[in-house]
């Protein structure tokens, strides 16, 4: 029985590879680009697009948070072209000598659709606007379910209320876990002090039995499913949210909160530079801008692409295109140095072990 | 065959070269970076930090949770693999297969299915809902580990139980019932002494990987829980320090290796083997 | 009566146990909603839309091309090693076997770690590659684990008697000893491509850019929310195996019930 079974076994583990040859093995030419995004956060129609325009082949891979993009990049044993970082991460990847100066020339997309107050706010991380070019913005807020809490949500402090227990989904990387409790504390988001971070650690100690989840992106899903009350989500998310469920409402706190930019770089030892500035200003052109906002609903800085949207309410949203003037205490992340990043790290390690 | 030692040599000189590459020389690049710092001299330190609240708690769950997963998977395995045992011998390799058939569906997808079916407002809840019973509230908690841990490698516990019984000898079990033993005497002098071999590796097979699991624990414990596993994980993919990820790993491979020197004491013929 | 009974429960809840996630992931597959939370009603749209679906296609290619060609390998090296091995004295027998056996009684994320690390500082770009030399390591054990013990049964005598009657060295070994350990060398064969197929930690710390197995494409759609397609795809796989094992197993029952 056994000898009957193995042969035929083995000779479907032999073909099945070959009768799925109608996958194609990666091509191994010298026109391609290698980009390194962070999750579902592009139409996947635009890459093929691009490549029927250009001829270049887009190698494509994904990061779920900046801290396991870095090491990636930092060891070399894998080499990219284009990433998408966040501000202080961008400011690190600077710092560490790991980017190369974009040829604007070769980009004339970006600064003719990129808004202005986009490119003043990207000095926070690169002073001289030399390295990246926006791709995507938004604010960090709390998303919460109507039906499920007594009363409108407006502050951090909700996260501690113990009626919402089992019921509250926080953010499961490390500056945005420490944001939320450094901004309930009414302390920078940037800081640095020993006190302040001590404080927010114990916060974030005492919060933890009232966590259903530390997640990254499965708020969304979770929020939906009315799995949670509360959960602590990008503005980008909220859109989409909104739409697959009526009862969520998106707000940010009235102790401010992180307003955000990623954008794309070039590695320094990027193997097909040119061909990565083509990918980025391809990436600026508003009608591929335009598809990319529709597809991930994360606001655009592409003012040419916001034109384009149909729908008045929105190309008007207060969540995807907030007036920021309105808000106090907003602020971007800095990045620290290595040894704040350690004392940020073992403080986390801490949280997550209790 | 008669020993020719050229040809012996050119016979063992491929695998000998591959085992030093890939199994020798990574492991040594693990204890060199698990005993240096960041400027290449030699410490402890890495080492030693499992001594540290965060690691020592982590290590601790990890031991407590993967013990209390093996032996669960024991309790169940054990009667499922004599009930199967017992069954019509022509169907051995069927029996295996269906042990084996669900890894052809990813085991990501598949412990990704147990968070669908234990949500809060997952299937199970609303089943009991429809019951009108209370709901089970164990998702993101050590209890869904364990039911993770059990799910992925009851299979590693029953496979080598069920073989070791299949090989127990009928005339053995029916001499001990004609000198008088009745069915529990015969059960625990003869056929389980007997099948030793096949629990220690089941055994080993169930606690080594739920020992060192991440993706379990992340997927089902909803991130509260941090397991070592998860710590050597982070500190490889996020936080950087590869001094640090070497040197809880060589503490967790003291572990793997006491689990195996045990196991050879037991299984000195190899008899409990899977296959 | 009364025993059996309980002995049926037993092993149908067991079974439930083991296969209810697996019927979970078939129903979500059929679900017209793009969310795992919602049932959005029936639907065969994910079906069509996987073939369409280039990265999911992609990753199937990789995780198939990498469990064929590592297995292959592996029960080449395997094969051979097992032949060395069994002519070794005893005490290097004991040290070779081993050291074969820690890649699968060690834990798999220092399998993994301990791989990166030599791949990082032999300056080798993650890749196709790397994934493909992680798994033949980690396979090489299970082959080893299931030609052993027919090495072991070979009567040296037949492979002597065939040198004596004329036979070289290596038509011997193919005519004699080869297909005595043939069973032995598919069953490692089947076990290293499923080893192989299902890895996802070792994957993980050896892959480069753009260069996803299923695993790891899963993996990456867990953060995000699983992509429907990826329950379509694992059904169409799952039936497929589900099937074969079937026929294959039906064919010699009948044939036996024909001979009695």
């Amino acid at each position: 029985m056994k000898r009957k079974f193995l042969p035929i076994a083995c000779f479907f583990a032999i073909f099945l590879p070959l009768l799925s040859g109608c996958g194609n093995a990666p091509s191994s030419g010298n026109n391609e680009v290698i980009v390194y995004n962070w999750g579902e956060y592009l139409d996947p129609e635009t890459l093929e697009m691009f490549e029927e325009e250009t001829g270049i082949t887009v190698i494509y891979d994904e990061f779920e948070t900046n801290e396991i993009m870095y090491p990636k990049v930092e060891t070399g044993a894998t080499e990219y072209d284009v990433l998408c970082p966040s501000d202080y991460m961008i400011q690190k990847l600077i710092d560490h000598d790991l980017l190369a100066e974009l040829n604007f020339e070769n980009i004339p997309n970006a600064k003719a659709n990129i808004g202005s107050q986009y490119w003043e706010q990207s000095k926070e991380f690169d002073p001289e606007n030399k390295y990246s070019v926006p791709y995507c913005w938004g604010t960090v807020g709390i998303l919460y379910n109507k039906t499920m809490v007594d009363s409108p949500i407006d502050s951090w402090s909700v996260l501690w209320d113990e009626t919402y227990a089992d019921n509250i989904l926080m953010q499961d990387s490390v500056r945005d876990a420490f944001m939320v409790a450094l901004k309930r504390n009414g302390c920078s988001m940037n800081s640095t002090d020993t006190v302040e971070l001590e404080a927010a650690k114990q916060a974030l100690i005492d919060q933890k039995p009232l966590v259903q989840a530390y997640v990254v992106d499965q708020v969304r899903d979770k929020m939906i499913g009315n799995e949670a009350a509360i959960g602590v989500i990008y503005s980008g998310e909220a859109i989409y949210t909104q739409r697959e469920n009526p009862d969520l409402e998106y707000v940010i706190p009235k102790e401010g909160t992180n307003v955000w930019i990623d954008s794309w770089v070039i590695t320094k030892n990027a193997p097909n530079k040119e061909n990565a500035e083509k990918f980025i200003d391809f990436m600026c052109r508003p009608d591929i801008a335009l598809m990319n906002f529709e597809y991930i609903t994360y606001s655009t800085p592409n003012e040419a692409a916001r034109e384009l949207i149909e729908e008045d309410d929105i190309r008007n949203s207060p969540i995807a295109f907030p007036d920021l003037s309105q808000y106090a205490g907003l602020e971007t992340f800095r990045y620290l140095g290595a040894d704040a990043d350690q004392i940020y790290n073992d403080l986390w390690k801490e949280v997550k072990s209790k | 065959m008669k020993p020719n030692k050229l040809t012996d040599r050119l016979l063992s000189a491929p695998y000998l070269l591959w085992e030093a590459i890939f199994i020798i020389v990574p492991l040594g690049m693990v204890f060199y970076y698990g005993l240096t710092d960041r400027f290449g001299a030699f410490t402890m330190e890495n080492v030693v930090a499992i001594m540290g609240a965060e690691h020592a708690k982590a290590l601790w769950l990890s031991i407590a949770l993967s013990l209390a997963s093996t032996v669960v998977c024991f309790l169940l395995a054990y009667p499922l693999a004599m009930i199967l045992a017992h069954m019509n011998v022509s169907q051995h390799s069927f029996i295996v297969l269906i042990f084996i058939l669900p890894m052809w569906m990813n085991f990501l997808l598949r412990t990704l299915a147990w968070q669908t079916l234990l949500e809060k407002n997952g299937v199970i809840n609303n089943i009991l809902e429809f019951l009108h019973m209370p709901p089970l509230a164990i998702i993101n908690t050590p209890a869904a580990i364990i039911l993770g841990m059990v799910y992925n490698f009851l299979p590693f516990m029953v496979l080598p139980i069920y073989n070791s019984l299949v090989k127990v000898d009928p005339n053995v079990v029916n001499a001990a019932r004609d000198l008088g033993a009745n069915e529990i005497q015969t059960f625990f002098k003869i056929i389980f002494p007997l099948t030793i071999p096949g629990v220690i590796s089941g055994i080993t097979m169930v606690f080594v990987p739920a020992l060192t699991t991440f993706v379990i624990s992340k997927l089902l414990g909803g991130s509260k829980i941090l397991l070592i596993g998860n710590v050597i994980e982070e500190e490889f993919t996020q936080a950087g320090n590869w001094h640090l990820g070497s040197g809880l790993s060589i503490v967790l491979m003291v572990f793997i290796l006491f689990n195996m020197v045990i196991s050879a004491i037991f299984d000195k013929n190899g008899e409990g083997n899977m296959l | 009566m009364i025993k059996t009974t309980a002995q049926k429960i037993y092993v149908g809840l067991i079974f439930l146990f083991l296969y209810a996630p697996i019927l979970t992931l078939m129903m979500l597959s059929f679900n017209a909603s793009r969310t795992r939370a919602k049932w959005g009603g029936f639907s065969l749209k994910w079906y069509s839309a996987l073939f369409r679906n280039r990265e999911i296609m992609q990753a199937l290619w990789n995780t198939l091309l990498i469990a064929f060609v590592a297995s292959l390998v592996a029960v080449v090296i395997g094969t051979i090693a097992c032949i060395a091995i069994n002519r070794m004295g005893r005490r290097a027998r004991a040290v070779m076997m081993g050291i074969t056996n820690i890649p699968m009684l060690d834990a798999e994320i220092v399998t993994g770690i301990s791989l990166m690390l030599l791949f990082i500082s032999f300056g080798l770009k993650f890749g196709l590659g790397t994934i493909l030399l992680s798994h033949i390591t980690f396979c090489i054990p299970y082959v080893v684990l299931s030609v052993m013990p027919r090495i072991k049964q070979v009567d040296a005598s037949v492979y002597e008697a065939a040198l004596d009657l004329g036979a070289s060295p290596v038509k011997a070994f193919f005519k004699v000893v080869f297909p005595d350990i043939l069973p032995g060398v598919l069953s490692g064969y089947l076990m290293a491509f499923t080893i192989s197929l299902d890895d996802f930690i070792i994957t993980h710390f050896t892959k480069g850019a753009g260069v996803d197995t299923l695993s790891t494409k899963i993996y990456t759609e867990v953060k995000k929310g699983i992509k429907p397609e990826m329950y379509a795809l694992s059904t169409i796989i799952f039936v497929t195996v589900l099937l074969l094992l079937f026929l294959v197993n039906k064919t010699p029952q009948e044939k036996s019930k024909l001979q009695n």
